[in-house]
C-alpha cells in the first residue's frame, strides 16, 4: 500500500453504507425439509423421545395392517379351506372370498333375488335426493327437499314393501337385511327426526305451559335413558299398547323407537339454534304483522336451521352409528348379517370374524367420515358468511 | 280527552277465537285431550292384552326366586336362593363397576389424546387426530364385538394360558390375577390412609391460607405424598406386612383361586373407554383452545414460567369449558354400557331387561324400572352439573 492510496482511502471512507447488504439465506438447518423436521419432530429431547416412540408404534402398526388386509390376505377360494393356516401352511390375513361370496347377503339380506332391482332403485333415488339436498349450488333446492321428504319416502315404501296393485309383489320386512335395513333405519330416522325435532323444539320454547311441559318432559326423558331401553320399550311394550289386531311389524317398531329417540336429540340441537337468533328478529316479524307460524316459517327457522346445519349433521352421524343397535332387538342390519355370516361353518376360520368386522368398519367409517367432512365444510362456509 | 273518548267506546270487536288468550287455552286443552286419550287407549289396550296373555301386572315378581345364574356377582347371589330383586341389584352393581372403571380409563386416555392433538410434535398430533377420527366414526357396538369376538375370544385356550410374570394367567376365559388377602392388623393401615388423607387436606388448606397471608409457599406436593403414600407404608412395615396374596392355581380344566376378570368385562371396558376417550379428547382440545392466547402472554409478561402458567392460568380456565361436556360424555358412557347385552356382560340391561323380562314377561314393569334407573343417574348428574356450573361460572362485572 502506497502513501497516496492510503490518503485516498481515508478521505473517501464512508461510515454509512449506501446500499443495503443482500439478505443472507437462513441457515440450511432452519429451512426446507431439515428445518421442518427440527421444528416439528426434534425440537426438544422430550419431543425426540416422543417421535422415536411413535415412529416405532407406526412401524409396527402399519405393516401389521397392510399384511393383514393386503399382503397375507387370501383373494380367491371356494370355502374355509382357502383361509386356514393349517391347510395353506402360511400366515393368513383377511379372507376376502368370504366377503365376496356373502356380499349380496350383506347388501340385501334375504330380499328375494328377482326383486333386488327394487332395492337398487331405492338406493339410486336416495342418492339423488341426498346430493340434491347437500349440494348447495344445485338447482331448485326447494323441489329437492319436497322430493326428499315426500316423494322418496312414499316411493320407497311402495318399492321396498311392494304394492300388488301396480304389480310389485309384497316383500315381508322379515326378509329385509344388511345395508338395506341400515340405510332404511337411518333414512327414516333422518326424515322423521328433523320435522319432529323442530316441533318439539318449538314446543319447548313455547309460552303455553302445557305444551312447554309436555315437550320438555318428552325431550328430557328420552335423552336421559339409553337407546337400548327405548328400543326394548318399542319392541316389547308397544305391542301391548295397541289393539291385538294392529300389532306392528318388528322393523316398524324399531323404526318408531329410533325416530323418537333421534327427535329428542334433534330438538335440543334446533333449540340451540332458536336461542341463537336475535330477539329483534322475532320482534321485527311480529311488528310487520306475521302470525306465529308465518314468523317461524319465514323468518326464524330459516336462520336458525342454517346455523345449526353442522350440528344437525353431527346428530345424523350419531344416528347412523346408533342404527347398529337394532341388532340387539333382532333385526338384520348390516352388523347382524355379518355376525350371522362369520359363524357360518362354511367359512369359519380364525380370521373370518376380523375380516367381517373390517368390512363393517370401513362401511361405517366411509359414511360417517364423509358426513363429518361435510359438516366441517359447512361450518367453515358459515363462518365466512358471518364475517361480512 | 281523546283517551276518554276511546275509553268510552266499546273495544274493537274481535271474534273470541281470535283472542290469543282464548286460543292458547283451546290449543292446550286440545293437546291435553289428545295426550290423555293416547294414554287412556294405551292403558286399556295394555290391560286387555295382559289379561289375554294371563300376565299378572304388578311388582310381585320382585320377591320371587330367580333361578338363573349370573357370571359376575359383586354381592352374594345364588340361583337357588336369590330373588329377581337381588338379580336387579347384581346387575346394577355390575353396570356401576364397568362404568366407574370406564370413566377413569376414558378420562386418562382422552386427556392424553386431546393434549397430544395440540402438541407441537407433528407426528404425535397426526397420530392423535387419526385415532380420534377413526374411533369416533365406527359404531361402538361394532368395536365391542371386535374386542370380544376377534381379540379376546381368540386368545389361547385354558390349557395354553399365557403366564404373566407375577402369578397371573391370561386365556380366552379371562384374566386370572392374584387376590390380595388382608390379615388381621390391616385395619391399622386403612386407618393410616384415612389419617393421611385428612391430614393432607388440612395441610393444603393451612398452606393456602399462609400463602394468602404471607406469600410464602409450602412444599404441598411432597408433604401430601409423604402423608398419603408414606404414612400407610410405614404402618404396613411396622405391622409386619399383614397382606398375603391368593395366587390362581392352574388345574387341568380350570383355574381356581385369585381374582377372575371376565373377557366380557374386559371387552366392554376397552370398548367403552377407547370410544369415549375419542370424544373426551375433542372436548379437552376445544377447552384448551378456548383459553385465549392473550391470557398466556399476560402470564408470561407477569414473569410466570411455562409450568405455573399452565397450572394457574390455562388449566383453571380450560376446565370451566371442559367440565360440562365432559360430564355429558360420562353420562353417554354410562348409557352406552347397556351395549353389554350384545356381548353377554351381566349388566343391568342384560340381567334385568334381558333375562328377568324373558322369564317373567313383566315387560311394562321391567322396562319402566330400567328406564327409571338410568333417568335417575342422568338427572342427578345434571343436577350436580348445574350446581358446579353456577359455582365456576364467570362472574361478569
Amino acid at each position: 500500500m502506497t502513501m497516496a492510496e492510503g490518503d485516498l482511502a481515508v478521505t473517501e471512507l464512508h461510515f454509512v453504507r449506501e446500499r443495503a447488504i443482500e439478505a443472507q439465506p437462513p441457515p440450511a438447518a432452519m429451512t426446507g425439509a431439515v428445518g421442518w423436521i427440527r421444528e416439528n419432530l426434534l425440537s426438544t429431547p422430550f419431543n425426540i423421545a416422543l417421535t422415536i416412540l411413535i415412529g416405532l408404534l407406526l412401524l409396527w402398526l402399519i405393516p401389521a395392517l397392510a399384511n393383514f388386509l393386503l399382503v397375507d390376505a387370501v383373494w380367491s377360494g371356494a370355502d374355509r379351506d382357502a383361509c386356514r393356516e393349517i391347510v395353506q401352511h402360511r400366515e393368513i390375513g383377511a379372507c376376502w372370498p368370504f366377503v365376496w361370496e356373502r356380499l349380496p347377503y350383506f347388501v340385501y339380506g334375504s330380499y328375494p333375488i328377482p326383486e333386488r332391482w327394487r332395492v337398487d332403485v331405492f338406493f339410486a333415488m336416495l342418492a339423488v335426493g341426498v346430493v340434491w339436498l347437500l349440494w348447495l349450488e344445485a338447482p331448485r333446492r326447494d323441489l329437492g327437499s319436497a322430493y326428499f321428504f315426500v316423494v322418496v319416502p312414499v316411493c320407497s315404501f311402495v318399492l321396498l314393501h311392494g304394492l300388488p296393485a301396480v304389480g310389485l309383489p309384497v316383500v315381508d320386512t322379515v326378509l329385509w337385511g344388511g345395508v338395506l335395513v341400515t340405510i332404511v333405519v337411518a333414512s327414516v330416522g333422518i326424515v322423521v327426526s328433523l320435522p319432529l325435532g323442530i316441533l318439539l323444539a318449538l314446543g319447548r320454547a313455547s309460552r303455553m305451559p302445557t305444551v312447554n311441559l309436555l315437550s320438555t318432559m318428552f325431550i328430557e326423558f328420552v335423552r336421559g335413558v339409553p337407546l337400548i331401553t327405548v328400543l326394548f320399550m318399542a319392541s316389547v311394550m308397544l305391542p301391548l299398547f295397541v289393539p291385538e289386531h294392529l300389532e306392528p311389524d318388528k322393523l316398524l317398531r324399531a323404526l318408531i323407537g329410533i325416530a323418537l329417540f333421534a327427535s329428542a336429540y334433534m330438538a335440543e340441537v334446533v333449540r340451540a339454534g332458536l336461542q341463537a337468533i336475535a330477539k329483534g328478529q322475532y320482534e321485527g316479524a311480529m311488528a310487520v304483522g306475521l302470525k306465529y307460524w308465518q314468523m317461524m316459517r319465514l323468518i326464524v327457522l330459516p336462520q336458525a336451521l342454517k346455523i345449526t346445519i353442522p350440528n344437525i349433521v353431527n346428530t345424523y352421524i350419531g344416528l347412523f352409528k346408533d342404527t347398529t343397535l337394532v341388532f340387539i332387538v333382532g333385526i338384520f342390519d348390516l352388523l347382524r348379517t355379518i355376525e350371522v355370516s362369520r359363524i357360518d361353518p362354511k367359512w369359519a376360520t380364525p380370521v373370518t370374524s376380523t375380516t367381517g368386522y373390517a368390512v363393517a368398519s370401513m362401511f361405517y367409517l366411509v359414511f360417517c367420515y364423509g358426513m363429518s367432512r361435510y359438516a366441517r365444510a359447512m361450518e367453515a362456509r358459515l363462518a365466512t358468511g358471518d364475517k361480512r | 280527552m281523546s283517551t276518554d273518548h276511546l275509553a268510552g267506546q266499546a273495544p274493537a270487536r274481535v271474534a273470541f277465537y281470535n283472542d290469543p288468550k282464548i286460543r292458547s287455552i283451546i290449543y292446550q286443552a286440545a293437546l291435553c285431550a289428545a295426550v290423555g286419550f293416547l294414554i287412556y287407549a294405551a292403558a286399556t289396550n295394555a290391560i286387555d292384552n295382559l289379561r289375554r296373555a294371563h300376565i299378572a301386572s304388578g311388582f310381585g315378581f320382585w320377591d320371587t326366586t330367580a333361578g338363573f345364574d349370573i357370571s359376575q356377582t359383586l354381592i352374594s347371589y345364588s340361583s337357588q336362593a336369590s330373588t329377581y330383586g337381588r338379580a336387579f341389584w347384581v346387575g346394577l352393581f355390575n353396570t356401576l363397576l364397568v362404568a366407574g372403571f370406564g370413566i377413569v380409563l376414558a378420562t386418562i386416555i382422552g386427556f392424553i389424546v386431546g393434549i397430544s392433538r395440540l402438541s407441537k410434535n407433528w407426528l404425535l398430533s397426526k397420530v392423535a387426530t387419526g385415532y380420534v377420527e377413526t374411533i369416533r366414526n365406527i359404531p361402538l357396538l361394532l368395536q365391542l364385538l371386535f374386542w370380544y369376538n376377534a381379540v379376546l375370544k381368540s386368545l389361547p385356550a385354558m390349557r395354553e394360558s399365557i403366564v404373566i410374570p407375577g402369578g397371573a394367567f391370561l386365556n380366552n376365559r379371562g384374566l386370572f390375577m392374584p387376590e390380595p388377602v388382608f390379615q388381621s392388623g390391616f385395619g391399622a393401615v386403612v386407618a393410616a390412609i384415612i389419617v393421611g388423607v385428612a391430614a393432607s387436606i388440612a395441610f393444603a388448606i393451612w398452606a393456602r391460607k399462609r400463602q394468602e397471608r404471607t406469600g410464602q409457599q409450602a412444599p404441598v406436593f411432597w408433604v401430601v405424598l409423604a402423608l398419603v403414600i408414606g404414612l400407610p407404608f410405614v404402618v404396613l412395615a411396622l405391622k409386619g406386612f399383614p397382606l398375603t396374596f391368593n395366587y390362581p392355581q392352574a388345574g387341568r380344566f380350570n383355574i381356581s383361586g385369585g381374582i377372575e376378570v371376565l373377557p366380557e368385562f374386559a371387552a366392554l371396558l376397552f370398548g367403552l373407554s377407547i370410544y369415549t376417550a375419542a370424544f373426551i379428547a375433542e372436548v379437552v382440545r376445544a377447552g384448551i383452545l378456548a383459553v385465549s392466547g392473550g391470557q398466556i402472554e399476560a402470564a408470561y409478561s407477569l414473569g410466570l414460567r411455562p409450568r405455573p402458567t399452565l397450572r394457574l392460568i390455562v388449566v383453571p380456565q380450560a376446565m370451566r369449558v371442559i367440565i360440562p361436556p365432559l360430564t355429558s360424555q360420562y353420562l353417554n358412557l354410562i348409557k352406552n354400557s347397556t351395549l353389554a347385552v350384545a356381548i353377554g356382560y351381566p349388566d343391568l340391561v342384560q340381567v334385568f331387561t334381558g333375562t328377568v323380562l324373558n322369564q317373567t314377561g313383566q315387560a311394562v314393569e321391567v322396562v319402566a324400572i330400567t328406564m327409571l334407573v338410568y333417568l335417575t343417574i342422568s338427572l342427578v348428574t345434571s343436577l350436580l352439573m348445574n350446581i358446579y356450573n353456577r359455582r365456576v361460572a364467570l362472574v361478569e362485572r
